[in-house]
């Protein structure tokens, strides 16, 4: 075992992010986010990095994409209203096939909202976001060590499928300490060349990063199903999700990032009051470990959501599951964390009812 | 006497700029700058949005297309990555001095050693013809068709006065090409921000006052004669800082 150090959730990323070779970073102060910037703009300058304090989320996002085209590891983080800023230039990056790494550490909304944690952004980060029919491949970490391994993967997943890759955390995950150990970096992935790097045409033709498609007419109608394409091999090859208790579970729990953390103490509750009751928590929510789901539907007889926001996910959840099981759901945006003992209350009502009406009476509700 | 030589800089293509327009003076104006300072190889070039968005079809050296109004973050990201390398943004006064005001101002004072070349023409030309920051009072467009100046929407915005209080700035210059007297000075102009920037000096911005026959709905001749004779009243051609 190596040696671990108490951090801040922010602090993590951020360090994992300098480990992984991240060498840009531009950010906008944002509550509950700030260590991020705080931490970038002291370490990147000791490895001979760039941090810029941008005017705007905007600005941030924009500069990444300089940064990214120019060939460096490179990053922004921001929490909800920020990230809603962003999504012009995550729109463009993703357009012009580009890696980079964003974070988004929400808070509750809609607006201003207010600073506590929520996981109220989901759909704006797995449906899209910005303009366009494009994807970010997006992250839910629900520890710090996995946030720490989740950002130096995000690394090597954005320069892979040159494509933006979103952690999604939350107010707690940030703010949180843990004890990480901060191990080294190694590359998941053979990590292609990037052959897209603008560094003046020395000794090559002119490259040019664009996202314009005018000609041929239908360049841009052949430009998205490359990108449908590059979407579809990755749903293929990138989808991963942990399971927790599920092999012989009546119930099974689903929830993702900080959520499913507090889930699973209240499945462990469950199970010592006799209640066959599981977790599944995917790590990447887009793309949807839609297959897990699928064997979840055909083994468990009830599936019940929790999440920080009135019934995101949840959609997912009843997708991937063909509707095959009922669904119950338990979640409030605004600043609203579940407890354990909130969620157990839950898991035990979904017990006795089910043991009243049994399997045949209780249809798919949605 | 001399005679006019091709530039290594521009490709051979046919352009999509109207009879009458200063955008392709300016290409031209740049490419010679960079061939003359022999920095083709390693110069990127960022393409605003607006009339000159297809930049890379003119420019021989690597481009990157921005959103509109970025030109400025994008370039700060390049630059600040690659340092040695000679960075330009081409930007149109919508571009540069409405949607992306923030980014200008703040490149601004940054001090980012970039190199800005602004092209005034005082109207959105992509978009057929809407009131610009820049629009002079007065000024018939589409969306003020009365003319600018009755219904709230303030004077025409001077970017290089703007900027000139900014501590990051290291130079700034109007110019034109409305007269061959103009547009040498607008090269002359145009070579020093690149120049800067190769001497480490930091943000440079020249400002170029142009033609948009087409949404001026004026002939090419009456339009150069609007430049000499309205924008330069407006808009006072002279250096504005030089540090
Ligand atoms: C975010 C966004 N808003 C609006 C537009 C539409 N648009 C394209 S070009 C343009 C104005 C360009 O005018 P200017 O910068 O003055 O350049 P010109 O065409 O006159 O050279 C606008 C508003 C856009 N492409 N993106
Ligand atoms: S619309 Fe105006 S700025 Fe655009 S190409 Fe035509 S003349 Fe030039």
């Amino acid at each position: 075992m190596g040696h671990k150090i108490l951090l801040k959730g922010n602090e993590v990323m951020a360090e994992a992010a300098v480990q992984a070779g991240c060498r840009f970073f531009a950010g906008y102060p944002i509550t509950p986010q700030n260590e991020v910037p705080e931490y970038m703009s002291k370490r990147l300058p000791e490895v001979g990095g760039v941090f810029v304090q941008a005017e705007s989320e905007l600005a941030a996002i924009n500069m990444v994409f300089g940064a990214s085209a120019s060939g460096a590891r490179c990053m922004t983080s921001s929490s909800s209203p920020g990230i809603s800023l962003k999504q012009e230039g995550i729109s463009y990056i993703a357009g012009a096939e580009l890696p980079c790494v964003i974070a988004n550490m929400q808070r509750g909304g809609p607006g201003l909202g207010n600073i506590r944690a929520s996981q109220a952004d989901y759909f704006q980060a797995v449906k899209g976001g910005g303009h366009g029919d494009y994807r970010v491949i997006v992250l839910g970490p629900s520890t710090l060590p996995e946030l720490y391994q989740l950002t130096m993967n995000a690394f090597d997943w954005a320069d892979f499928y040159r494509n933006p890759v979103m952690i999604l955390g939350d107010g707690i995950l940030g703010q949180m300490a843990e004890p990480v150990e901060l191990s080294p970096y190694k590359p998941i992935v053979n990590l292609p060349e990037k052959d897209f790097v603008l560094d003046g045409c020395k000794g090559r033709e002119p490259r040019v990063v664009k996202t314009l498609v005018l000609k041929p007419a239908d360049g841009l109608v052949a430009h998205n199903e490359h990108l449908q394409e590059k979407y579809q091999r990755i749903e293929d090859e990138l989808s991963l999700c942990a399971e927790y208790e599920t092999a012989d579970a009546d119930i099974v729990v689903a929830a993702y990032g900080i959520t499913a953390r507090v889930a699973k103490g209240a499945v462990r509750m469950a199970r010592e009051k006799g209640i066959a009751a599981g977790l599944i928590r995917p790590i990447t929510l887009w793309p949807f470990p839609k297959s897990l789901f699928l064997s979840i539907a055909q083994t468990a007889s009830q599936v019940l959501v929790v999440e920080m926001s009135h019934g995101q996910f949840i959609e997912d959840v009843k997708l991937a599951m063909n509707c095959a099981l009922p669904v119950e759901f338990l979640g409030k945006g605004g600043g609203w964390y579940p407890t354990e003992e909130v969620i157990l209350e839950k898991i035990e009502a979904m017990a006795q009812a089910y043991a009243v009406s049994g399997k045949e009476t209780n249809k798919c509700r949605h | 006497m001399p005679t006019l030589k091709r530039t290594e800089v521009l490709k051979d293509n046919q352009t999509h700029y109207c009879p009458g327009c200063g955008h392709g003076i300016v290409h031209r104006l740049v490419a010679e700058v960079i061939d003359e300072l022999g920095i083709r190889e390693q110069t990127i070039g960022t393409a605003p949005v607006g009339c000159a968005v297809l930049l890379y079809d003119y420019f021989n050296c690597d481009i990157i297309e921005c959103a509109h109004g970025r030109p400025p973050a994008v370039a700060t990201g390049i630059k600040r990555v690659q340092p040695d390398k000679i960075v330009f943004t081409y930007q149109g006064d919508g571009d540069l001095a409405a949607i992306g005001t923030a980014e200008t101002v703040h490149a601004a004072n940054r001090g980012e050693n970039i190199t800005i070349i602004f092209v005034n023409n005082a109207i959105y030309g992509m978009t057929g013809g809407q009131m610009a920051p820049t629009t002079l009072t007065g000024m018939v467009s589409t969306t003020t068709q009365d003319g600018r100046g009755g219904h709230g929407e303030g004077p025409p915005m001077k970017v290089c006065e703007l900027l000139s209080s900014l501590g990051g700035v290291c130079y700034l210059e109007r110019t034109a090409v409305s007269t061959p007297k103009d547009v040498m000075g607008a090269k002359r102009a145009i070579k020093k921000a690149f120049q800067n920037q190769i001497d480490g000096k930091g943000f440079s911005l020249v400002e170029v006052l142009s033609m948009c026959p087409t949404d001026w709905k004026l002939s090419t001749s009456k339009a150069v004669d609007f430049v000499n004779n309205e924008m330069k009243k407006v808009f006072p051609l002279g250096v504005y800082k030089d540090k």
